[in-house]
């Protein structure tokens, strides 16, 4: 309750992000361009610098050109699953800091699994509610911490 | 030297030899492999003829009366030319009516007389004392002349010592005990004993070559061949005689009575009948024996001349009984192995005689005199017995002792002072008695019961009469005035010049008269009386024989005989008639026969046919049930084949409804396969439409949780976040309704109108609807459709639906403003075609058919467009499918791509 109070306080500053240098990098990866959108809208609203890829590879050349804080990873896209990407990520010790969350719309517990033990932090299921995710990205970034 | 210990031994180890290979023959009989069943063995059976008679007789008598000896051969060799008409009836009668002995014969042919048998059991056994008596006498003669060796002395005759010190006592002990231990081991239901044919084939090939032998040595050793032998003998007088015909006693009339009753004997003595009838197992045999058993005749008879003169010559003083000449001779010349050797052969002779005659007769007097009395007397008690087969054995043993013994005091007390040929003479005489009944119920078919009796007691009182009491008086039993001069005086009777017949030879003589009372008693007494039924229906039969066919009724099959045709009834009950013509066919082709008597070869053939069919094992007793078994007739074998077949598709029917459990497990193995793969598919289906519908509603959800949490969002942005909304909702219901429409098209829950549908305004239809496609992405339409409607038979709505499928798919894919799309209507002969042509980025060869599998997309070319809902071409392919057609793509990357529906031309 207490988290969820202090979100929607932090929700309705959310045209003033906080400053740009301190704020943690996000990257919205997703091939369904809508979904992308309105990620990319929380995240931004919610004070993060965000960057997008609408696939596995894109994802993973724009984690290599500069690694995020936070990867929210769709499982289902082209040129390279989301469990590709996840692996591919933890395989390299130097994003050993990036943290994952699976998105997926399957949301069977067997996906869940798969994906946690490729070494995804957390998971998603779509449709999400956009309180959740802007709260679980924001418990992961302070863990990190 | 040659003590009894040798002589004893040699002897026993020989009849240790016959007894093996009786005993070998019995196994492979009882395996069903049958080592007589050839012409050889059965040819060198029948010279069972040749007793001790032949092997020291008939020196015996050509050393008195020259030529003499010769009728008692040429009466078999005259036989033998009439096997093939006299003999054949005889063989497929007993066969057909199961007969068992000269009895038996004789009585089936009557009516099934019992008294008839009994008769002929009697005159059989009397008739044959003296031929055994004779066989008894040869082999004690020939013991105590051998045990003498070197010395070449007569022995004593044997009435002057007592019983116990008897040579021939001895002898008559052993044979009973070895014939016992030969022929009665077990009872055989067809009175078969293919063990003593084997060992009787082998005595007589070993009686040959001895006889011969010593003729060769007597001939070519002792004189300087053949003409040595006849000039010396010519220079004396006596023996010159010897070598003319006119010799004979009697004459010529004497010759033919002593070639008649050779030719009856040859027949009808019971161990003749027993050779030539009952162990044939083929009457195909007699083919070969019609000219080979004359030449064994001629080959043992050879050399009976030569000795008997060189015997002559060589015991010119008249000390050796000519009667052991064979053996004497080779002794004399100091060769005491061949004098043991021709001692062998004439035990053998007379032991295969005496074992084959007293087999045979006890098993006459057993089941013609002594069962049927037993069976009067007291029918209940042997009823009340399970086992009937050790009462029956006891009584062919006790049958055989008393055959055997009765002979020993025959030859004792008559036969001694008798030279072997005179006394087996005798028992000829007996056995020609049976001869009218026989050949004359053959031929007859009003020869009855009541002339039989008549026939043959006269017949057997006249020979009695004339040949048994004379011999008894000769021996001192009766007064020897009873021959000279008639019982009580009456001349008319004298035995040997019956009713005044004078001057004829006693054996002609007794043969004119007996045959004389045996023939006209039968014709008489047929004459007389009215046969009854039985009697007509086995006089019938047995006339008869040779003309029935196998579909007469009851039609016999023989063993070890098997005609072509009964063998392709038997194929063709399992088989097939078809098939079963064919094989036939095909094996008269290849091995060029249309014998109607089957080869062992068709047999094998045959049985391996049915081997194919029923197993190596049923085919093995099937083939066997008629070809080697007992006699069966053919309703016995349709019985069993019936049964067999019975339980034959009795288990076709097992194995077939087996086969089809299996096939339904299979089955049902299979569709739970199907089954499960369904479910998977169902799975994934599911797990995949979830997919889909997660997809949009997560923009929806997002989208509208945004703009609820940001109230005063810019206007801009809001109606952008709502128009993505609406077109979220759009793609969300699109979807839904190809979700039920594929699920509808799958399940064939669909209801399709069938009407007549002209392609062409379908598609201009189908235009009009996506127009507004067209227009937003300004690509061009092309549409080449032709001047005249194309019909089809199929349902207007579903087919627009395909059409609009492939346009809305043709302009998502084409570039913005450069986007050009062709559809056409090209007339072709057979089909009706439509093709769907756009100038995309075209879809790679492998993604050919995966394009129309459910939710499939080509991610790869749409990454970063609207995406389709995965389920338009899978739809679009059911309906073009339910009207019988086809659709598919033809594309390369980079060259766009073709979609083409073919549906078949109306009619």
């Amino acid at each position: 309750m207490l988290k969820n109070q202090h979100n929607t306080r932090l929700n309705e500053n959310a045209w003033q992000p906080e400053g740009t240098d301190m704020a943690n990098k996000i990257l919205v990866v997703d091939d369904e361009p809508n979904i992308v959108l309105s990620l990319e809208f929380l995240m931004k609203q919610a004070g993060f610098q965000v960057r997008t890829a609408s696939d596995g590879e894109a994802a993973l050349a724009a984690i290599a050109a500069e690694p995020p804080d936070l990867v929210l990873l769709d499982v289902m896209m082209p040129r390279k699953n989301g469990y590709e990407v996840c692996q591919a990520i933890r395989a390299n010790p130097a994003w050993k800091g990036t943290r994952i969350i699976m998105l997926t719309a399957k949301g069977r517990e067997v996906e869940r699994e798969k994906g946690l033990a490729l070494g995804a932090d957390d998971y998603i299921t779509k449709p999400f509610s956009t309180q959740e995710v802007v709260e679980r990205v924001r418990e992961l970034l302070a863990e990190a911490d | 030297m040659l003590g009894d210990g040798v002589i004893i031994a040699s002897a026993l180890v020989y009849m240790g030899l016959l007894f093996g290979i009786a005993y070998y023959g019995d196994q492979r009989a009882d395996a069903g492999r049958s080592i007589i069943a050839n012409p050889y063995i059965y040819t060198l059976s029948l010279a069972i003829y040749c007793t001790a008679w032949t092997f020291y007789g008939s020196v015996g008598l050509a050393a008195a009366s020259g030529v003499d000896f010769l009728p008692i051969y040429l009466g078999p060799t005259l036989m033998a030319v009439l096997f093939w008409f006299v003999l054949r009836r005889i063989v497929r009668i007993t066969k057909a009516h199961r007969i068992t002995s000269i009895a038996d014969f004789v009585a089936s042919r009557y009516g099934k007389s019992g008294l008839l048998a009994g008769m002929v059991t009697v005159i059989a056994v009397l008739g044959v004392l003296p031929y055994i008596s004779i066989q008894l006498k040869a082999i004690a003669t020939s013991f105590n002349v051998l045990r003498l060796y070197p010395a070449v002395t007569m022995p004593a005759a044997s009435a002057q010592q007592a019983v116990w010190m008897d040579t021939t006592f001895y002898v008559a002990l052993v044979l009973v005990v070895f014939a016992i231990l030969f022929g009665t081991r077990h009872i055989d239901n067809t009175e078969r004993h293919e063990g003593m044919v084997a060992a009787v084939a082998f005595e007589s090939l070993f009686k040959l070559v001895v006889f011969v032998l010593v003729g060769a040595v007597v001939t070519f050793g002792m004189f300087n061949g053949p003409g040595d032998l006849f000039r010396q003998a010519a220079t004396q007088p006596n023996l010159a005689a010897l070598m003319r015909f006119d010799v004979v006693p009697g004459g010529y009339g004497g010759w033919l009575s002593l070639t008649f009753l050779a030719m009856m004997a040859f027949l009808f003595l019971p161990r003749q009948f027993q050779v030539l009838v009952v162990e044939n197992v083929d009457e195909t045999h007699l083919r070969k024996a019609i000219w080979l058993f004359p030449l064994y005749l001629l080959l043992i008879n050879l050399f009976v001349l030569p000795i008997a003169l060189g015997g002559r010559l060589i015991f010119s003083n008249g000390g050796v009984d000519a009667d052991t000449f064979v053996l004497a001779l080779p002794m004399a010349q100091h060769l005491p192995d061949l004098a043991l050797l021709v001692f062998l052969g004439g035990l053998s002779a007379a032991i295969s005689m005496i074992l084959f005659e007293t087999v045979t007769l006890s098993t006459m007097v057993c089941n013609d005199l002594v069962m049927p009395i037993l069976l009067r007397a007291n029918p209940r008690w042997l009823a009340g017995r399970a086992d009937l087969s050790g009462l029956l054995l006891g009584i062919r043993r006790t049958g055989i002792a008393a055959v055997i013994l009765l002979g020993y005091l025959y030859f004792r007390f008559v036969g001694e002072s008798y030279a072997l040929v005179a006394s087996g003479l005798i028992s000829f005489a007996a056995a020609a008695q049976f001869a009218p009944p026989i050949l004359i119920g053959l031929y007859w078919k009003r020869a009855s019961r009541l002339g039989a009796l008549i026939g043959l007691s006269g017949g057997f009182l006249i020979w009695a009469y004339t040949l048994l009491l004379p011999a008894m008086a000769h021996s001192g039993w009766i007064s020897a005035a009873f021959i000279e001069h008639g019982p009580f005086g009456l001349a008319m009777l004298k035995p040997y010049a019956l009713f005044g017949l004078a001057g004829l030879d006693r054996y002609m003589h007794a043969v004119f008269w007996s045959m004389l009372f045996n023939i006209g008693g039968l014709v008489l007494g047929s004459m007389l009386g009215k046969p009854d039924t039985i009697e007509q229906v086995q006089g019938s039969q047995f006339v008869g024989i040779l003309e029935r066919k196998r579909h007469d009724g009851d039609s016999l099959l023989w063993r070890g005989v098997v005609e072509t045709a009964e063998l392709h009834e038997l194929l063709a009950r399992f088989i097939g008639p078809h098939r079963a013509n064919e094989a036939f066919d095909r094996y008269a082709r290849e091995h060029d026969t249309d014998s109607l008597q089957a080869d062992s070869r068709l047999i094998h053939y045959t049985e391996r046919l049915l081997a194919g069919a029923i197993g190596a094992a049923s085919a093995r007793v099937m083939i066997s049930s008629i070809v080697m078994g007992e006699v069966l007739s053919i309703e016995e074998v349709m019985t069993i084949l019936d049964e067999s077949t019975q339980v034959i598709e009795y288990s076709r029917r097992l194995e077939q409804k087996s086969r089809e459990l299996e096939a339904a497990s299979a089955e049902l193995q299979e569709a739970n396969n199907r089954l499960r793969a369904l479910d998977r598919l169902k799975d994934e289906f599911i797990s995949t439409v979830t997919h889909e519908l997660r997809t949009p509603l997560t923009s929806i959800r997002a989208f509208s949780e945004i703009l609820l949490a940001n109230p005063d969002m810019e206007a801009e942005q809001c109606s952008k976040f709502l128009g993505i909304i609406v077109k979220e909702s759009e793609r969300l219901t699109r979807l839904i309704n190809q979700v039920l429409d594929m699920a509808k098209i799958d399940s064939d829950r669909v209801e399709w109108r069938i009407d007549q549908v002209d392609l062409r305004a379908l598609i201009e239809d189908a235009i009009n609807s996506t127009s507004q496609l067209f227009r937003d992405k300004a690509v061009v339409l092309q549409a080449e459709l032709g001047h005249h409607p194309v019909m089809v038979a199929g349902d207007h709505d579903r087919l627009t639906q395909v059409i609009i499928n492939l346009l809305s798919n043709a302009v998502k894919f084409c570039p913005e403003q450069s986007g050009e799309v062709i559809i056409r209507l090209p007339s072709l002969a057979d089909t009706c075609r439509i093709e769907v042509i756009d100038n995309g980025p075209g879809i790679a060869r492998d993604q050919h058919k995966l394009i129309f599998e459910k939710f499939h997309q080509v991610n790869d070319v749409l990454a970063g467009k609207p995406k389709g809902t995965g389920l338009g071409l899978p739809i679009s392919q059911k309906i073009v499918e339910h009207h019988h057609g086809h659709i598919w793509v033809e594309s390369e990357i980079g060259q766009g791509a073709t979609f083409i529906v073919e549906l078949p031309r109306n009619g």
